[in-house]
């Protein structure tokens, strides 16, 4: 089993070490054709606009809706649920929306506003401690009906999963706590033995 | 708080904020407009500075901080991350940006020193620092002050690569050395580079820096990028090489494809095809020493 990592721009290298440490094999997919060798993927940390730009010059946004079409699992952090939400807000800008929340961009301030958090996220297994940092991060203002929340902050979801699409706000990439990986990881597992 | 072997160094949330950053370039720029056409090119960040370094080369006179009001319309005008400069060792122009909530701060050579001696104790402030190096030993002391990103000097404001192929090859191999070195011998290299003991021996056995590694000073052509990414820099910074070209958005679009796309030479030619002129390089061999930039800071 294979997990692809967008490596288009931002923080693609962390994922994949984060994947290894869980052993599974991570791909740095740079363009569309390297979705086909991959059963999962991973969109990074990094700036948003600068990432849509580059997914715009390779035609990504068909591609990725290709794999989810196939039922392939999709992982964003930061700018990558930046990337899968279905709308965006401050300013409004064009996203996936293949995972049904609304966010806000920079929603808590600049990075004098960033920090670290400590949290509980509701898997499968039950709950399990949670390192999170948050960095310029976004806030998810709404969530749809079908859309299950993971993990909260103050009361305000900060991860969440609608099927096969699994989104965080803040980075568990940035530390040694693999939890998360391991929790999309065996979401690639069950996809790809149901294919 | 983070720390390497009992020596604290950068927050991990700042450090995390230059991991975000890497495989973007990050674009020099004077005023709003400029910032404007930066972002829509896919710039990650931009660096907001008084004049661009090849103005400043050529101008002469004291170059300081940005001004307070461009800094605050830059802000007002892109979403992505604002840095802006300083100038070494000046912690009240970094106390300004602070209060501006720039999202980094570049202690730079490109402007005029504030202190000959010292530089910024940088555990000092809530937001983030990037500094320059020309080898490992003064990497290693910025990261000891609390810079939770580094740079490779270059030659800022020159057009000319070579000094910043030097650096990086030099903080390449500077890092590749320490790992072949046998632990007894751990204290002296840290004497010879002037580096703090536990990052010397942390990067002997890590193999890396332990905060992203970008290069600048001298990008001036897609390849430029490319080939600073190829030789290990995980993001680069342009100055001059796109606002002193002749057509600068089309430029920054090139070496933001080039800089994601470093490993790949048919994207690198299709993008350096057709971008008009670009800065006129400098000999760098034919500077006067007291002209030169890097050799600001120690």
């Amino acid at each position: 089993m294979r997990v692809g990592v967008l490596a288009l721009q931002g923080d693609f290298a962390l994922h994949a070490t984060a994947l290894a440490k869980c052993g599974v094999e991570a791909v740095e997919v740079r363009k569309p054709s390297e979705l086909d060798d991959v059963e999962g993927l991973i969109i990074p940390g990094g700036e948003s606009t600068t990432l849509l730009k580059l997914m715009d010059a390779w035609n990504f946004t068909s591609a990725i809706e290709t794999f989810h079409g196939a039922g392939k699992p999709i992982f964003g952090t930061c700018a990558g649920l930046i990337i899968l939400a279905r709308e965006v807000e401050s300013p409004k800008q064009f996203s996936l929306g293949l995972i049904d929340v609304s966010v806000e961009r920079n929603a808590y301030g600049r990075q004098r506003e960033s920090f670290e958090a400590s949290g509980v996220a509701s898997l499968d297994a039950g709950p399990i401690p949670l390192e999170m940092v948050f960095i310029r991060a976004p806030r998810i203002r709404r969530v749809g009906p079908s859309v299950q929340v993971l993990a909260e902050h103050r009361g305000e979801p900060v991860m969440a999963r609608q099927g096969r699409v699994l989104v965080a706000t803040f980075h568990p990439e940035l530390t040694d706590n693999t939890t998360v990986h391991r929790y999309f990881c065996d979401l690639v597992g069950r996809a790809w033995v149901a294919a | 708080m983070s720390d390497l072997n009992g020596l604290r160094i950068a927050d991990r949330k700042h450090i995390g904020l230059a991991e975000m950053l890497k495989g973007g370039v990050i674009m020099d720029v004077t005023n709003a407009e400029q910032a404007k056409i930066a972002e829509d090119a896919g710039a990650v960040s931009v660096m907001a500075l008084e004049r661009v370094p090849a103005d400043i080369r050529k101008e002469g006179g004291v170059a300081r901080m940005s001004p307070v009001k461009k800094i605050k319309e830059i802000q007002q005008t892109v979403t992505i991350p604002v840095m802006a400069k300083v100038r070494i060792g000046h912690f009240v122009e970094a106390q300004i940006l602070e209060a501006l909530a720039v999202d980094y701060i570049d202690e730079s050579e490109v402007l005029t020193p504030a202190d000959e001696h010292f530089h910024i104790d940088k555990f000092a402030f809530r937001i983030p620092f990037v500094c320059g190096c020309r080898d490992l030993g003064e990497a290693l002391r910025r990261i000891g002050e609390g810079a939770a990103m580094i740079r490779t000097k270059g030659e800022a404001g020159s057009g000319n690569i070579v000094e910043a192929v030097r650096h990086m090859r030099a903080l390449v191999s500077g890092i590749r050395r320490l790992t072949t070195l046998a632990p007894e011998e751990l204290m002296t290299e840290a004497k010879t580079l002037g580096a703090p003991y536990e990052l010397v021996r942390w990067v002997a056995k890590a193999g890396k820096l332990p905060v992203p590694n970008f290069s600048a000073g001298g990008i001036a052509t897609p390849a430029d990028a490319a080939l600073m990414m190829q030789l290990g820099a995980e993001a680069v910074f342009v100055g001059s090489g796109i606002f002193k070209s002749s057509d600068p958005a089309k430029r920054a679009r090139a070496i933001v494809q080039a800089t994601t796309h470093f490993k790949d030479p048919d994207v690198l030619a299709r993008v350096s095809e057709d971008l008009g002129d670009a800065m006129v390089g400098l000999e760098i061999s034919k500077l006067p020493e007291k002209e030169l930039l890097q050799t600001r800071g120690w």
